[in-house]
């Protein structure tokens, strides 16, 4: 079998890849950007602890509107921002750290969200919404899907400046009046947007992965901000397509065989990336013996 | 002290503190248009917390900063360890241009002015070529001479340094202390946290010396003598060694890597 029989094939053949694929192509554009800024503001576990916060408001919305899409997404989103207003509040008037409080507000989400499902749903359920189906991605999901990455993409070109100078030298955008706190708000809303378009195709604790792996591992191969941006969504959607391949052929739960090709993606790169990965620091000290 | 009518900003018996633990009490005083003046004490006397109440970071607790009479001109302020992330993707250039931050602003253009602004703003610092340069390439005192061309290009009315020369080397320091004095030529009024008594002495016409209250505010050589350093001492309790000496702090004479 040609290469392209075996990569392209099933995209033409069946419906559902198609959609897959498109849907993966959405979600990369939007995470890519976003993983990226997670990464180099040190913010990288906000994104698992908000992919987490995300869920007993899905499963609210489950318990209410069934497997309704708008229904379940509202609630997520919803969740989401409730757990970031709340721990940003704990972080503002407590001396308890950001993390610490996002962490503190995820766990709990967390076993709400679990404890929510196992009253209505079946345990099927439970593991539609962790680790979703992103086969079964009908076409208001992948126009939700398609929205959200039109809206974070430009929100970001909006915010593009700031959300830089906010991540780089914070003090500098307080003392000169350039409304830093804004800039985080509307990113943290972006991130719980992407988190919820994503979950519907890979759930919400595989979500984040799509995130923040390619964005990791681009930090080994390209140094600028725009270059790192592209490279995340590029990997992103590399990963996606293998993975949906993947999960064809071997008949695997295409959530975790994206997030895993993507993981293969990131440790290719720590060992041979072009910048800091352990090849490129091997070369360096045998050059400085030599 | 002062003249009020020649006042930047006035500090009416000023209070500022953080959660309630009050650092500095009842300071008054004045920062005259044109000054150069050093704010010297102890560790933990309140100088920084000083600055950012001036800076507007900190609201006092007590009394009036007022900075009505800036004309409109605005405050550029140094932090002394600014939470500044240096591994950032972010090249020279970039860096000094967010100096036009209220021109340039969140979707603004840098002119084609603005760029011209920042290369000579490097070359004032002696950073001329360094432009496209990343600034994770550059050493601390590369980097704080960068920090300093964006000083030059927010061309405020008032400069804040904290403590600005703590981790560069002597020739560094030397450089970016004329520079310091040429902003005062301009009619620009600076305030410097600062360490160095003998540094103070040499460059700076006007001292406050403060250990959580103000002990003495004026000319250097009527402020830097032997019984208020010794005040300050007394009210802090944790005078540094250089001040039991009167002397000045051993500055580690740190080499930058040539390039």
């Amino acid at each position: 079998m040609t290469l392209y029989g075996l990569a392209v094939a099933p995209l033409v053949e069946f419906g559902f890849m198609r959609r897959a694929l498109v849907g993966c192509l959405a979600l990369a554009f939007g995470c890519g950007p976003i993983g990226t800024f997670l990464v180099i503001r040190r913010m990288s576990l906000m994104g698992d602890a908000l992919s987490h916060a995300v869920l007993p408001g899905a499963a609210i919305g489950f318990i209410l509107g069934g497997f309704s899409l708008p229904v379940i997404s509202l609630g997520g989103v919803a969740a989401g921002l409730l757990v970031a207003l709340l721990s940003g509040l704990v972080t503002r008037l407590t001396p308890l750290r950001e993390d610490a409080s996002f962490a503190a507000f995820y766990l709990i989400s967390l076993a709400l969200g679990v404890l929510l499902m196992s009253t209505r749903g079946s345990n099927v359920d439970v593991l539609h919404l962790l680790f979703g189906s992103i086969l079964a991605i009908d076409d208001p999901a992948l126009i939700f899907i398609g929205a959200v990455a039109s809206l974070s993409l430009m929100t970001l070109a909006v915010i593009y400046r700031p959300l830089v100078v906010e991540c780089f030298d914070p003090g500098f955008l307080r003392t000169v009046g350039g409304g830093g706190g804004a800039v985080h708000a509307i990113f943290l809303t972006l991130i719980v947007l992407n988190l919820v378009a994503g979950f519907q195709a890979l759930g919400t604790l595989m979500a984040v992965g799509l995130m923040m792996l390619p964005a990791a591992a681009a930090r080994f191969w390209v140094r600028e901000l725009w270059a790192l941006n592209a490279a995340s969504s590029a990997l992103a959607l590399a990963s996606a397509f293998l993975g949906l391949l993947l999960s064809y052929y071997l008949d695997l739960p295409s959530g975790p065989a994206i997030i895993l090709v993507a993981g293969v993606a990131y440790f290719v790169s720590v060992l041979v990336g072009s910048r800091g990965s352990l090849r490129a620091l091997y070369l360096q000290r045998r050059g400085r013996e030599s | 002290m002062t003249d009020a009518a020649d006042s930047v900003v006035a500090l009416r018996n000023i209070s500022l503190g953080y959660d309630g633990r009050l650092v500095i009490s009842h300071l008054s005083g004045d920062f005259v248009r044109g000054s150069l003046t050093a704010i010297v004490g102890p560790n933990g006397a309140g100088k920084s917390t000083l600055l950012k109440g001036i800076v507007g970071l900190l609201r006092p607790s007590e009394g009036i900063i007022d900075r009505a009479r800036l004309r409109g001109g605005t405050i550029a302020y140094l932090p002394q360890l600014p939470d500044i992330d240096r591994s950032f993707p972010i090249s020279v250039i970039d860096t000094v241009l967010l100096g036009h931050w209220r021109q340039i602003g969140w979707a603004g253009a840098a002119t084609r002015r603005s760029s011209e602004l920042a290369r000579r703003a490097l070359a004032a610092v002696g950073l001329e070529g360094f432009e496209r340069w990343q600034i994770e390439a550059l050493s601390a005192g590369q980097f704080q001479r960068v920090l300093f061309a964006r000083l030059i290009l927010q061309d405020a009315e008032l400069i804040l340094l904290d403590e600005p020369f703590h981790a560069v080397d002597w020739r560094t320091s030397e450089e970016l202390l004329s520079l310091v004095a040429g902003w005062q030529q301009e009619g620009r009024t600076v305030a410097a946290v600062l360490h160095d008594l003998d540094q103070v002495r040499a460059y700076f016409p006007q001292t406050l010396l403060i250990a959580r209250e103000c002990v003495a505010w004026g000319l250097t050589q009527e402020v830097l003598v032997p019984q208020n350093l010794r005040r300050a001492r007394n009210l802090s309790g944790t005078w540094s060694a250089a001040v039991q000496g009167f002397g000045v702090i051993p500055v580690p004479d740190l080499i930058e890597p040539s390039r």
